[in-house]
């Protein structure tokens, strides 16, 4: 390799005046307006899907369309969301409670307890899970999972159950495998890694103080886990959790390709149930009423308000739940 | 035990005897222990005995193994996987490292206190104290309370606190959070208090709180700290070892030590012309 001689002109060379005057005011001027463009965006969203919907909405009243039952684009051109949106929270918080639990034993297994090469292993596959596009999980649920769930668990329950619980089988519904359970459990499966790897960075972050202090006091790994490791950890597990949960709330294909896809209410386990997200992907290509077109827009509006409220209501228990200064 | 343990240096190949008083009791022994990182040695063949009711000064300059050797002695170095330590470290006779020996129950006897303060954030003030308490199953409010006020007034920070007692420890200053520290380290009433340079990351107002604290402390119980201050050494302890390059090179009571080293290094050291 030749080294290129050092040009004294290039190192004597000084920026020229108007660089050095107008430098700082064109970068603050640039970084201002692109962080400005993520204002515009969220409201212009949040503004135009209203504009959309605000002609079903009008006409249902702003309560009205959220907690109207009847979704009927062909006939009455009635148009009520309760059934999507109790749907999409009943999955999405199903989901929740099914994954964390797993996602926080893989977070401890693999941060504490498992050797390296198995660490590196599970954790190389968990963020695989998160990579996977989501349309290859709903092919997944509908020829592998769906047949599995109704084979294994949902004929013999509801066998059983129509024998000796006949009171429980109208809350079983259609045993038929696409339906509310089955969407939960795709969705649980598909937010499991959010979770996984947040809470995994979380432990992994706890000072070796934290865990020595712990392991000082007579602590064995168990209680060093419990005592200090899980609450040192519990603002990046929480964030976790509600990325899983935000994540869940919009999952749209593989959730619209196994869950039956009812516009009734929820109220059975196995039968069909529809979230809002799946509502808007079925149903846009085949509206022809511009009531209905804006019915769709508005099922938008309101997943809009509810992942702002989530995520409002996340940010301000984050907050709580830190653990504060990072002196220790 | 009462029999004075001649100081062996492999490196010089002489030997120190140091004329102690023979109704001293060694708390705790270290016997030929060495603490390997891999094939590297961090500390080598170290003699010590640490006497009851005493504070024993662990000084050197830095990375001559100090540190190393403290946390051979409460089997930190178990959560280390490259580390291993040979020897023995008797504990009133008996092994810490012998087969059987749970550490967790080494470390209920041997209580550590860091070069960082460390309460844990999620717990108040009462919390951090009783949380080794909790550990061995200790529930009812009348000892937890008890144990409180009595861990508390002997780190001397009672007074400060006592008003506001789940208060959140990180609430707390840097020497305030260190003496909490050591209120949770006594609370669960071990026989030896290690320090690995406790004072090393508070000012001096915090720093002279905590070394007056050690005079009574000793009372209760067995004290070895690591300092990388000499005046700190001279001012807190009753014997000291000096350690050099993993080397145990000298030890014996403090003012011998440090006004008639026998060793040329020991001397160089404490006379500051290194280290």
């Amino acid at each position: 390799m030749q080294q290129a001689p050092v040009q004294p002109s290039v190192i004597k060379r000084q920026p020229s005046a108007i660089y050095r005057v107008l430098g700082d005011r064109i970068f603050l001027a640039i970084v201002l307006l692109l962080a400005l463009s993520i204002v515009a965006l969220t409201l212009g969203l949040g503004y135009y899907l209203y504009l959309g919907g605000s002609q079903t909405i009008n006409k249902e009243g702003f309560f009205g369309f959220l907690t109207g039952t009847t979704w009927d684009p062909a006939l009455k051109l009635e148009f009520g969301i309760w059934p999507y949106v109790l749907g999409t929270i009943i999955t999405s918080l199903s989901a929740l409670v099914l994954s964390v639990p797993v996602a926080l034993a893989a977070a401890i297994f693999t941060a504490e307890y498992a050797p390296r090469w198995l660490a590196g292993f599970i954790n190389y596959l968990v963020d695989l899970m998160a990579a996977v596009p989501s349309v290859v999980y709903g092919i997944w649920g509908i020829f592998v999972l769906a047949p599995f769930l109704r084979e294994a668990f949902y004929l013999p329950f509801f066998l059983w159950a129509a024998e000796n619980a006949p009171w429980l089988s109208r809350y079983l519904g259609n045993p038929a495998g696409y339906g509310m359970f089955t969407g939960i459990v795709i969705l649980s499966s598909m937010v499991i890694p959010f979770t996984a790897a947040l809470s995994r960075d979380a432990i992994n972050l706890v000072p070796a103080a934290q865990r020595e202090g712990a392991y000082a006091l007579g602590a064995t790994r168990w209680e060093v886990m419990q005592t200090v490791i899980l609450p040192y950890a519990r603002g990046g597990i929480f964030a976790g959790a509600m990325l899983a949960l935000g994540r869940a709330l919009g999952e749209t294909m593989a959730v619209a390709m196994v869950i039956g896809n009812g516009n009734i209410l929820p109220y059975t386990l196995f039968g069909p149930a529809s979230t809002m997200p799946a509502v808007i992907a079925l149903e846009l290509k085949e509206a022809v009423e511009d009531l209905h077109y804006s019915a769709i827009i508005g099922v938008g509006f309101y997943l809009f308000l509810i992942a702002f409220i989530v995520n409002s209501a996340a940010s301000y228990l984050l907050n709580k739940l830190k653990v504060g200064s990072q002196r220790a | 035990m009462n029999e004075f343990r001649p100081v062996a240096n492999p490196e010089s190949g002489h030997t120190e005897v140091m004329t102690l008083d023979p109704s001293l009791k060694a708390r705790i022994e270290a016997r030929q222990v060495t603490v390997w990182y891999g094939q590297k040695a961090g500390v080598k063949d170290v003699d010590m005995p640490i006497y009851a009711n005493k504070v024993t000064a662990l000084i050197g300059p830095s990375g001559c193994g100090k540190t190393t050797f403290l946390r051979a002695l409460n089997r930190m170095h178990d959560l280390t996987p490259t580390a291993r330590v040979t020897g023995e470290v008797l504990l009133d006779g008996v092994n810490v490292y012998a087969a059987g020996v749970d550490p967790v129950e080494v470390r209920r006897k041997i209580g550590m206190v860091f070069q960082k303060p460390n309460p844990f954030p999620t717990l108040s003030i009462y919390g951090n104290v009783v949380a080794g308490l909790k550990l061995v199953g200790i529930r009812k409010k009348s000892l937890l309370d008890e144990a409180v006020e009595r861990s508390l007034s002997q780190a001397a920070l009672w007074d400060e606190v006592k008003d506001r007692l789940h208060a959140p420890s990180m609430s707390l200053s840097g020497g305030q959070q260190q003496r909490l520290c050591i209120a949770r380290a006594l609370a669960v009433e071990p026989e030896v208090l290690l320090m690995d340079e406790p004072t090393s990351a508070l000012d001096p107002i915090s720093t002279q709180s905590i070394e007056d604290l050690l005079t009574d402390l000793k009372k209760h119980v067995t004290i070895a700290i690591v300092t990388h201050n000499m005046q700190q050494a001279g001012r807190v302890s009753d014997f000291t070892g000096y350690f050099l390059n993993g080397d145990l090179v000298e030890f014996g009571p403090t003012n011998l030590l440090f006004t008639t080293p026998k060793d040329k290094r020991t001397e160089a050291y404490i006379t500051g012309r290194f280290g």
